[in-house]
């Protein structure tokens, strides 16, 4: 043999440099693709079914008080000039509704998701910083300033907040029993706890940490007196606030308005005849929309959603459909195995 | 006046007509005049003229103009520059996206090409510095000075040493000869390896020495800087004693920058042109551009898509006006416009909000997709140079990348030209065989031996071996011989005196400063020598009669070889005094002339020898009477001298001198074919790649070397288009030809053209020539010029089916053939390296054509097909999606996808994979690519890039983004709650939805794509899936201080809490990849493309049968096969496939493949 130092420009012999490299070499025929169709239609019709009986069971009540139509209970309350309406429907089940109960309000032709509505809001105002109080950014533009004072908190998303209320009565023998909504922890955890925050009290009053600015243009009570009842439940930490700023993706949405979780309820609504009082505010016939209220109960997977199941019943069908009819094909007509070899 | 020499040398030149038309020096004048030592006159009208100085520049940017010239440069591709316009677009109006996001990938990209940019200049400038550094002697005031190159001016005179190039180009002056003459050679120019003589003025010659320069008055007049290498005219006006003598200047006066001096000490000349303005520089040549055909269908492809984004952006615009008509849509009370927006003009805010959809949906142009072919074709090409079975190893040279452009160009392959001497053969001619005087010789281990002896002569129990030193030597034995035999011997010394006298080849040998003759022939040093010839025949033959001639000969005149005459000749002098002419060339230019000898069984064995494939040459000689010798004496004189139309008086000359010759013999050189040529062109001929072979070689050696290589077979017709004389006879033969290969169909057909009628067939009938063409299986052009080797090959390029053409070539004169066709290569030869630098890829052997086209060409091309195609996909895949929300939003531009994810998907988590399968994937392996070269075609005609699969991958991409938008739709749209806490999700988690499924779909569609899967494959693959977890994780976990929104806060592990997501993320990847996993098995299974099918047999053959194929034994019938296949099914089966690949011989095997099956055993089955 001669020397290395002959071959100066001999290239490494390395799995590497050759394009050797130990590789995996699958191949898509119809030996492993049959079986695996199979497997997979199989597991999916499974799942399918599994996820569609599931979805079965969950239990949905919703009513529409938009008040279009002359006979609806609110007719009278969606008129534009109206103000502090409130109008009732009634509603009865005929079995238990099993809880937790979820009750949402829902709106349609409603488009969160619209770019310029989307932006209109200050981070840095949510978070509690004091400094962009005074100087909102100007994304919140038209709901920048009002009246040369700045609007805290600013921009469309939070100036458009939902403010219809719900009071749920049970008639029970004649009289009406309220069933309480528990509002709390209907917002996410995050947005709770750490993102939005209040700004900190000025001299123990938490008001006066709003001083000079001004609230949003459609809101009638400042940010720091959304919930009368519950000191923890204002300012930007306001449940019902929290759940607004989080834009829907889809112009029929519905929202998380409270739980129905308490006492005597804790095993869900029982039959019976029920009234929902509403106090109608959120005008929504401008732009053609819709208003309802939703109850609900949840599985693990969410509320009452159709369309898993069918999804994976159909796929699971047609894989099991495409197994049967490549073998039949793969059978009948070529075995290309043996046919080059 | 001065009159401009008129006559242009009829030198073979090739460098392309337009190339001189592209420099044109700022001169006003149309001549330059040079004071040499820059003494100009003291009194007079003396302008001074400006030259350049002698700085030769091939960088392109400084340090100062690197970031404006190199943007500029960059912004001038199309791509870029869309990508800056969107930028500005983003910066000035009120869009969709911030301008980072696709400000960043473009900042990223113009950098990532700016530094490789710079580090080329940079390379660049040092080569620049180190050529104009370099130490040259002038001189100067006087004396000899040092100085550096940069430094000379025109009118300088330079000192240049033996075996030094010259520093510009330089009038001779004066050399250490007396005659003023010396040698040099223009190999770096041209390639021309042969010694050239170039000659000083008379009167300038005789100043040898520093201070008789410095006493010379003499001007240069000469015309303008121009490429042309073979042109130079102008005259020197020497001052002699208060007289002035004028003399003309030609093109050998002058020695061109880049030349090297041999054989003679030294030489002084005055520079002419420098550093930018001399004829090598002007000869430099931006790299021409050569775009692949895969560049072209991505670039077809981009409009479209620029179409595509045109036409959503348009619609998007014209619906949301037709929606926002109504003012309940336009302002509802809870998006109330700001003041400026209501003042702002309807028309700004029209183009403002297209401008904005044009922004939003930017992203279906792939940014990356430019950066990433790039990077691949520069990381790529690394695997050539780096194949062993490329590598040479007698010669220790590897396979050399000029050019990462065309990597996929070499599997797109349809037509292959190749030179002949060198390429196919191995360019060491050897001396074979003669005919002295009618009789045959071998050269048989250094003995001549005549053929036929023992048959035909006497003294036939002696074999007689001759050796060619015997010959000679024995001279003073001959009279002990018998006469007949004293007569032959005559003849053969003669014949040996031709060959070894009748040549151009100079000798350098180690002590050449001797003072002997310079052109001397005498034969008798035994010490190392070293011969430059012009062309290897004539090497080749005076190495064979490298002998002991005593007697000393003395070189009266060279009638220099000229491809017109196609002979050359000496005019020597006898040590007895005798004035002999010695002649050679080729036969059709010498047997004509002679008058006596054996001309008939002469014609016979050149004939004999040309079938055998040997290169021919004939020799003849004539004797001159006194007189007669006195008569050519004055007519070269006077040709020589002549001032006016030299060319056409020295030809006259010269055809005068050459008649009545007497015939000695003829020779035949062997230049011995490469291994596996033959082999290789088999290969490539299966692969369906046309092979023709284009030569200078005279028509039977042509054929006989085709027919030896496997070029043409013994079975194909071959049509000959040989000697065509006139246009009228040229058309006829043609239609012949077509006629004939029309009747006779089924045999295969070779066609022989010679360069003359070639130019003939070209100049008129075009179209007819195609059409025979392209219908032979293999041509082969002989005779051929340079130029007109150029001229075939963009015949072929540039008919109607534009096929995609290759070059391959070893020599100067295929230069110009490398660089027309589509794809050259260099053969790193004996010929200079000029091939080689020109050629897109150098490989040292013709054999290795085979791997690179059929395997390398292959993967790349099916590697970048794929990757170009992916690209596309997946940003239809990206965008569409957007475009679909703009329906559920009122046409607002709301982005779907977050900012950051908008930047990334394209940088980061879908990057990778493509790039290491377009690194990485094998289709088939190497030698099964090799072995079977039939499945080169499956590739050919860009048949990957074709608008069918450009449509293919578009409507698939169209097709997963609906069902990636409108799966997630329908499972947000119900508007229920998707958490176990009955919590709702926003427009975020609905957009990190998708993007999440777009992420692992379009990742795992690039894995169902991929056929070889090593472990970087895995990793990348799995890892960019894992990355955007654990980047989405990390991205959304942290409030970011310097994002004014922090939208994406949890959303993504929001979005994975819930169960229902996750079931909805694996049916809907599920739903996208199914269609498209039955489509492949149903193609694979019907349809099987042969590529396809050799991976069958590859699996077989591998030892992984047990997961997709289980192996049986053949033969067996329909029913059984069922039976087999459901026993496989429940996993019974125990394929032992054996497979055997012929590691003995991987090469080649014809078309059947090496891949035999020896018997299976499937003994449980």
């Amino acid at each position: 043999m001669k020397s290395e130092g002959e071959f100066v420009n001999q290239p490494d012999n390395t799995a590497f440099t050759q394009q050797r490299l130990p590789a995996w070499q699958p191949m898509l025929s119809a030996g492993i693709v049959i079986p695996l169709f199979t497997l997979i239609g199989l597991a999916f019709i499974g799942i399918g079914v599994a996820l569609f009986i599931t979805s079965q069971n969950i239990k949905v009540q919703e009513l529409d008080y938009t008040g279009t139509a002359t006979s609806s209970p609110c007719f009278q309350c969606s008129g534009l000039s109206i103000q502090n309406c409130t109008c009732e429907r009634n509603f009865s089940l005929s079995e238990l509704f099993e809880g937790p109960v979820f009750f949402y309000y829902g709106l349609s032709n409603y488009y969160q998701n619209y770019r310029q509505y989307g932006v209109s809001k200050d981070d840095y105002q949510l978070s509690g910083d004091t400094t962009y109080f005074l100087k909102p950014q100007s994304y919140c533009s038209p709901y920048q300033y009002s009246n040369n004072k700045p609007i805290v908190p600013c921009g469309s998303i939070a100036n458009s907040m939902f403010n219809d209320t719900f009071r749920l009565y049970l008639l029970v023998n004649g009289s009406r029993k309220q069933v309480p909504f528990d509002g709390k922890g209907i917002a996410w955890w995050t947005d709770y706890n750490i993102k939005y925050r209040n700004p900190s009290p000025v001299n123990g009053s938490f008001a006066a940490a709003f001083d000079g600015t001004t609230k949003p243009v459609n809101w009638q009570k400042s940010a720091y007196e959304l919930d009368p009842t519950d000191q923890a439940n204002n300012g930007f930490l306001n449940q019902d606030f929290l759940v607004w700023m989080r834009r829907a993706a889809l112009p029929n949405f519905r929202k998380l308005y409270g739980r129905i979780t308490g006492g005597d309820y804790s095993q869900g609504l029982p039959a019976g005849n029920y009234t929902l009082q509403i106090s109608y505010n959120y005008p929504v016939l401008s732009f053609g929309g819709t208003k309802k209220v939703v109850f609900s109960n949840v599985s693990w997977m969410g509320g009452k959603n159709q369309f898993l199941g069918i999804a994976y019943l159909v796929i699971g069908s047609l894989c099991v459909v495409m197994a049967i009819v490549m073998l039949i094909v793969y059978a009948k007509y070529k075995f290309p195995d043996n046919d080059d070899a | 006046m001065f009159t401009l020499q008129a006559s242009l040398l009829k030198y073979v030149f090739w460098f392309r007509s337009d190339l001189s038309n592209g420099f044109d020096p700022p001169h006003q004048s149309d001549t330059r005049t040079v004071y040499i030592a820059n003494r100009f006159p003291q009194h007079g009208h003396y302008i001074p003229q400006r030259f350049a100085d002698n700085r030769i520049i091939s960088s392109k940017y400084t340090i100062w103009n690197f970031i404006p010239k190199n943007l500029f440069e960059q912004f001038r591709r199309i791509a870029n520059f869309y990508f800056l316009i969107i930028f500005l677009v983003q910066l000035m109006i009120d869009t969709p996206t911030s301008p980072v996001t696709s400000g960043l990938p473009l900042f990223f990209v113009i950098t990532v090409t700016a530094i490789k940019q710079g580090f080329e200049d940079w390379l660049r400038h040092k080569a620049d510095n180190e050529v104009n550094g370099a130490p040259v002697f002038v001189v100067r005031s006087g004396g000899l000075v040092q100085t550096r190159s940069k430094n000379i001016r025109v009118g300088d005179i330079v000192r240049v040493a033996k075996d030094e190039t010259f520093p510009a180009d330089l009038v001779l002056l004066s050399s250490d000869r007396a005659e003023g003459t010396c040698h040099i050679t223009t190999a770096s120019l041209d390639g021309e390896t042969n010694l050239k003589t170039h000659y000083a003025v008379p009167e300038t010659a005789v100043s040898q020495s520093v201070s008789q320069l410095e006493a010379l008055q003499a001007v240069v007049e000469c015309q303008q800087p121009e490429a042309d290498l073979y042109r130079f005219v102008g005259r020197i006006t020497v001052t002699q004693q208060g007289e002035e003598i004028v003399r003309p200047l030609g093109p050998e006066n002058l020695l061109l920058r880049g030349a090297r001096l041999k054989n003679t000490k030294e030489i002084f000349g005055v520079a002419v042109y420098t550093g930018m303005e001399s004829k090598m520089a002007l000869n430099y040549k931006c790299k021409s551009q050569k775009r692949s055909a895969v560049e072209k269908s991505m670039n077809t492809f981009l409009i479209i898509y620029l179409g595509i984004l045109l036409f959503e952006a348009i619609l998007s615009t014209i619906l949301k006006y037709a929606w926002q008509a109504e003012n309940k849509w336009d302002e509802p009370f809870y998006n109330e416009k700001t003041e400026q927006e209501r003042n702002s003009s309807k028309i700004l805010k029209f183009i403002s909000d297209f401008l904005a959809f044009l922004v939003l949906y930017n992203f279906i142009i792939p940014i990356s997709l430019y950066v990433t072919v790039e990077m691949q074709k520069f990381l790529g090409s690394f695997f050539i140079g780096w194949d062993l079975d490329l590598y040479h190893e007698e010669s220790d040279q590897r396979a050399q990348v000029n050019t990462s452009d065309l990597n996929e160009e070499l599997g797109q392959v349809e037509y292959v030209f190749t030179d002949k001497t060198g390429t196919l053969t191995e360019n060491e001619m050897q001396f074979r065989e003669c005919s002295i005087n009618g009789i045959k010789y071998q050269e048989i281990n250094g003995k001549l031996v005549p053929e036929g002896m023992t048959d035909d002569t006497p003294d036939a129990a002696v074999p007689r071996l001759v050796s060619l030193r015997e010959i000679c030597g024995n001279r003073g034995h001959t009279s002990a011989r018998t006469p007949g035999r004293e007569t032959r011997i005559r003849e053969e010394e003669l014949f040996l005196k031709a060959v070894s006298l009748c040549h151009t080849v100079q000798i350098s040998y180690d002590q050449t400063d001797g003072p002997g003759e310079p052109f001397s022939h005498a034969n008798g040093f035994t010490t190392q020598m070293e011969y430059y010839a012009s062309s290897p025949d004539e090497k080749a033959l005076v190495e064979s009669v490298n002998t002991q001639l005593s007697a000393l000969y003395k070189l009266l005149h060279v009638l220099e070889f000229d491809p017109n005459r196609r002979r050359m000749s000496v005019i020597l002098q006898t040590p007895s005094g005798q004035k002999i002419l010695f002649t050679k060339g080729a036969e059709s230019a010498i047997l004509p002339y002679t008058k006596s000898g054996e001309i008939e069984k002469t014609r016979v064995h050149v004939d004999e020898f040309a079938l055998k494939g040997l290169r021919t040459l004939v020799v003849a000689y004539r004797l001159f009477s006194a007189e007669e010798y006195k008569e050519v004496e004055r007519r070269i004189h006077e040709a020589r001298t002549a001032l006016q139309q030299r060319e056409e008086r020295l030809a006259e000359t010269f055809s005068f001198i050459e008649k009545d010759l007497e015939l000695l013999g003829a020779t035949g050189v062997e230049d011995k074919l490469q291994e596996k040529v033959q082999e290789t062109i088999e290969a490539l001929r299966l692969a369906g790649i046309k092979v023709w072979v284009l030569t200078g070689d005279k028509h039977e050696t042509a054929v006989s070397v085709s027919l030896s290589c496997g070029h043409f077979h013994r079975t194909m017709n071959i049509l000959e288009l040989v000697q065509q004389k006139s246009d009228h006879e040229c058309a006829e033969q043609l239609r012949r030809l077509a006629r004939r290969i029309k009747e006779d169909h089924v045999i295969q057909h070779g066609l022989v053209v010679d360069g003359a009628s070639l130019s003939l067939a070209l100049r008129e009938h075009e179209k007819l020539f195609m059409e025979v063409c392209k219908n032979c299986s293999a041509v082969l052009c002989c005779r051929m010029a340079p130029l007109q080797k150029a001229k075939v090959v963009r015949l072929l390029k540039t008919s109607p089916e534009k096929p995609i053409t290759l070059a391959i070539g070893d020599g100067a004169n295929d230069v110009s053939m490398i660089q027309e066709a589509h794809v050259g290569i260099g053969i790193m030869g004996k010929e200079g390296r000029q091939a080689v630098r020109n050629s897109d890829y150098a490989i040292a052997r013709f054999k290795f054509l085979a791997k690179l086209l059929l395997v390398h060409g292959h993967f790349y091309y099916v590697r970048i097909a794929t990757l170009v195609q992916y690209f596309f996909y997946k940003n239809v895949c990206f965008i569409t999606p957007q475009f679909l929300y703009q329906f559920f939003c009122l046409f607002s531009q709301q982005t779907l996808y977050d900012s950051v994810y908008l930047t990334l998907y394209n940088i980061c988590f879908t990057s990778l994979p493509i790039l290491v399968y377009s690194l990485f994937e094998q289709l088939v392996h190497p030698h099964v690519l090799q072995s079977k070269p039939a499945l080169y075609r499956d590739i050919s005609k860009n048949s990957v890039l074709s608008f069918k699969t450009f449509l293919y991958w578009t409507i698939l991409g169209f097709c997963h983004a609906f069902i990636f938008f409108f799966g997630s739709y329908m499972l947000m749209g119900e508007d229920t709650s998707l958490m176990g806490n009955g919590q709702m999700f926003g427009n975020w988690t609905f957009g990190t939805l998708v993007f999440t499924v777009m992420v692992i779909t379009v990742t795992l569609k690039l894995a169902l794509e991929t056929h070889f899967w090593t472990w970087i494959n895995h990793f990348v693959t799995w890892g960019s899936i894992a990355f955007y977890f654990i980047f989405s994780l990390f991205y959304g976990g942290i409030i970011w201080p310097f994002l004014h929104t922090q939208d994406m806060y949890f959303v993504f592990v929001q979005l994975l809490s819930s169960g229902s997501a996750w079931f909805a993320i694996i049916i809907i990847i599920i739903t996208c990849l199914f269609p498209d996993v039955i489509k492949k098995v149903f193609y694979r299974h019907l349809q099987p493309t042969s590529t396809q099918k050799s991976q069958f047999i590859e699996a077989y053959a591998g030892v992984s049968c047990m997961d997709s194929v289980c192996c049986f034994p053949e033969g067996r019938g329909g029913c059984s096969r069922l039976a087999a296949l459901l026993e496989r099914l429940i996993g019974r089966c125990d394929p032992r496939a054996a497979r055997s690949w012929s590691d003995s011989d991987p090469f080649y095997s014809n078309d059947r493949s090496i891949l035999t099956l020896s018997p299976v055993e499937a003994t449980h089955c």
